[in-house]
């Protein structure tokens, strides 16, 4: 592996733990409000992921964002300040923590209704391939989302017209409290695909090589013509759904054996044994995980609230006043 | 090269003519449309290769080619985000809805996605999506056929909702609804698409949401829209034989209501009627009467009363449908109730 990229890695998955973290601080401040779903544990699927991406591909994305728009492009400063509502956010204050939005990154937001992420994507799919472009669109979705009717509508759309889509399912083994096995009877994400000829794999989601690796072919196969394909990246997350949630329908010992996997340490370890990163590099990361966290935080406290609540709801002034005709 | 499939020998409207039925003004606005920029894109159930449920869609599939007219399967929900998807990337999709019933499978597109994406976004996307969709009571299709969702649509902010019932205003507003860049819900009228009425395509259009006085009056406002214009305009007939002017306004647009046009009249005539297809309780009508009241108190000698379609569900039986809906009949009578000084 190039040092360079490993390093990236590092660094990307060192900065969601750590912003993740601050998040949840300053949700507990009361400085965040509404609903936050962190992602602590599954930051192999983003960063490996998204890593292989072109700076072109677009990426429709869930309400547990936050990663997915940093590696994406959009600066940790955007993303913290619109956590807190403020005018400087990557949605102006306007979208919050589930629905974060960047038109230059084609970062086409964060969608908190379960399921909608596949239509979304399947539509700039087809316009992808209506137009002749050779963009690929990211798709992601949890576990939970594949019992949506979207998922099966989209999948058989994306098959038919064989659009540029990569469905990249995050799955976390639960819909907020209810496990894999209680809410999908064939709990392997990747086999849905079948009836629909689309090619499925699984990836181990804590490995965030295998992930970068797995990505690089299925963006390989979509670019090429062959259409949509889909990765399942087998995961966890640490906490509850969102803060709301202390996760208590999972045993400690069930979170203890997935932590023994997890993925910034486990890529850390790998890398300073392959001679991939030194200890000082190490540090160096952590330091400015560390500072850009702060300022991210710094900068979303001294910033302003938007101030018009009437703003963009429509593009367009309304033209009124008919008459006699 | 002529097809095997009957409908591909079918042409688009063209013909430049001083009479268009509304299926062949609304084709001929999708055509011009089309012709006019490669973004416009038309989806939806039977729109390619059947040509469309009401023919609005004829000739274009041949014309335009697959990619730009395409044959949905039956998942509405998913085939209208796609069509936001698209609109979010530089498409200009029109998605057609079967009916307005089927629509209800959609809202999770129309509602939480397209009316909000711009705004929580905070201005960054827009969302030039056209949704068009049949409904109202036809002739007897039931319960779960005959429905009308304004309603529903009415209540979202971001969302604009017009209602044309001319071949003219079909024409002006479905071509108007393409060029904006928000979301606009096209709703048609099933019993409308093969009347005929005077068309000009020269002719300055009205803007999208401008109301229109389609008969002047001095007595008694009647407001209405799509089918309802007509039996209003009955009514009024059937009032002037009795010494009563009746103005009916045809509100062509309800999100945004073009309520100085209303206020306006009012002034003049002192009573307001509105003429509703839908259920009375909650609809459409109750947004206007209430809004009229607050914009226009001061002018109004009598209350703003509704004539509506029954709480009911649209029966099968056709005596029965009739009773469910409005006629000019139950115009007239509250007409006169109305305007009959109160001892």
């Amino acid at each position: 592996m190039q040092r360079e990229l490993a390093r990236q890695f590092l660094y990307d998955m060192m900065l969601a733990r750590q912003f993740e973290q601050a998040a949840a601080d300053q949700y507990q401040q009361g400085n965040i409000a509404g609903f936050l779903h962190l992602y602590p544990g599954e930051e192999a699927v983003a960063v490996g992921s998204l890593r292989a991406a072109d700076a072109g591909d677009y990426v429709v994305s869930t309400y547990r964002e936050h990663v997915h728009a940093m590696v994406k492009g959009i600066t940790p400063r955007a993303v913290m300040a619109e956590l807190f509502g403020k005018a400087t956010g990557c949605s102006g204050g306007y979208g919050g923590s589930m629905h974060l939005f960047d038109r230059e990154k084609r970062f086409l937001g964060g969608y908190a209704i379960v399921g909608e992420t596949f239509p979304v994507a399947i539509g700039v799919g087809y316009w992808l391939r209506m137009t002749g472009q050779n963009d690929v669109v990211y798709c992601f979705f949890g576990d939970g989302a594949a019992n949506q009717g979207t998922f099966h509508e989209s999948l058989n759309m994306a098959a038919l017209w064989k659009l540029p889509v990569l469905f990249i399912c995050e799955n976390n083994h639960y819909q907020i409290g209810t496990e894999i096995h209680r809410h999908t009877a064939v709990p392997e994400i990747w086999r849905h695909t079948t009836p629909y000829g689309i090619p499925g794999k699984r990836v181990d989601g804590m490995d965030v090589a295998a992930v970068y690796d797995a990505t690089r072919d299925a963006l390989a196969f979509v670019r090429a013509g062959n259409g949509p394909m889909l990765l399942e990246c087998d995961t966890y997350r640490y906490r509850g759904h969102s803060m709301a949630d202390s996760g208590a329908y999972r045993s400690a010992l069930e979170v203890q054996e997935l932590m023994a996997r997890d993925p910034v340490r486990t890529f850390r370890e790998r890398a300073l044994a392959e001679g991939w990163i030194r200890e000082t590099e190490i540090a160096d990361i952590e330091k400015q995980v560390q500072e850009t966290v702060a300022d991210a935080v710094q900068f979303a406290e001294q910033s302003p609230d938007p101030d018009d609540v009437r703003k963009d709801v429509y593009a367009e002034p309304f033209r009124l006043y008919g008459g006699s005709r | 090269m002529r097809s095997r499939h009957a409908n591909l020998g079918h042409e688009p409207v063209t013909v430049r003519a001083r009479e268009l039925k509304v299926w062949e003004a609304l084709n001929l606005a999708l055509d011009e449309a089309m012709a006019a920029d490669e973004a416009v894109f038309i989806l939806g159930e039977d729109v390619g290769l059947y040509g469309g449920s009401y023919r609005v869609t004829q000739g274009l599939y041949a014309k335009y080619g697959e990619w730009r007219v395409r044959d949905t399967p039956i998942s509405e929900n998913s085939f209208t985000g796609l069509g936001v998807g698209a609109a979010l990337v530089g498409g200009r999709p029109i998605v057609e809805i079967m009916t307005v019933n089927f629509a209800l499978l959609a809202l999770d597109a129309i509602i939480n996605m397209a009316a909000k994406l711009r705004y929580m976004s905070g201005g960054q996307f827009t969302v030039p999506l056209v949704v068009r969709m049949p409904g109202g009571v036809a002739r007897q299709l039931a319960a779960q056929h005959s429905q009308r969702l304004e309603h529903t649509l009415l209540n979202v902010p971001g969302l604009r909702v017009v209602v044309p019932g001319t071949p003219q205003d079909s024409y002006w507003q479905l071509t108007q609804a393409i060029e904006c860049d928000d979301p606009v819900i096209v709703l048609e009228h099933e019993l409308l698409y093969n009347d005929s009425g005077p068309f000009d395509a020269e002719a300055e259009p009205l803007p999208l949401h401008a109301a229109a006085v389609r008969r002047e009056g001095r007595d008694l406002t009647l407001i209405a829209w799509h089918r309802m214009v007509g039996v209003a305009l009955e009514a009024a007939e059937t009032l002037a034989g009795e010494g009563i002017e009746a103005e009916v306004i045809d509100l062509r647009s309800l999100r945004p209501l073009d309520l100085p046009v209303l206020v306006k009249s009012v002034e003049k005539t002192h009573h307001a009627l509105v003429v509703e297809e839908d259920c009375r309780f909650a609809g459409a009508g109750a947004e206007i009467a209430a809004s009229l009241h607050e914009a226009a108190f001061g002018a109004l000698d009598a209350p703003v009363e509704r004539v509506a379609g029954l709480d009911v569900p649209t029966p099968y039986n056709g005596l029965l449908e009739q009773a469910s809906i409005p006629d000019a009949g139950a115009v007239v009578g509250t007409a006169l109730r109305i305007l009959t000084p109160r001892v």
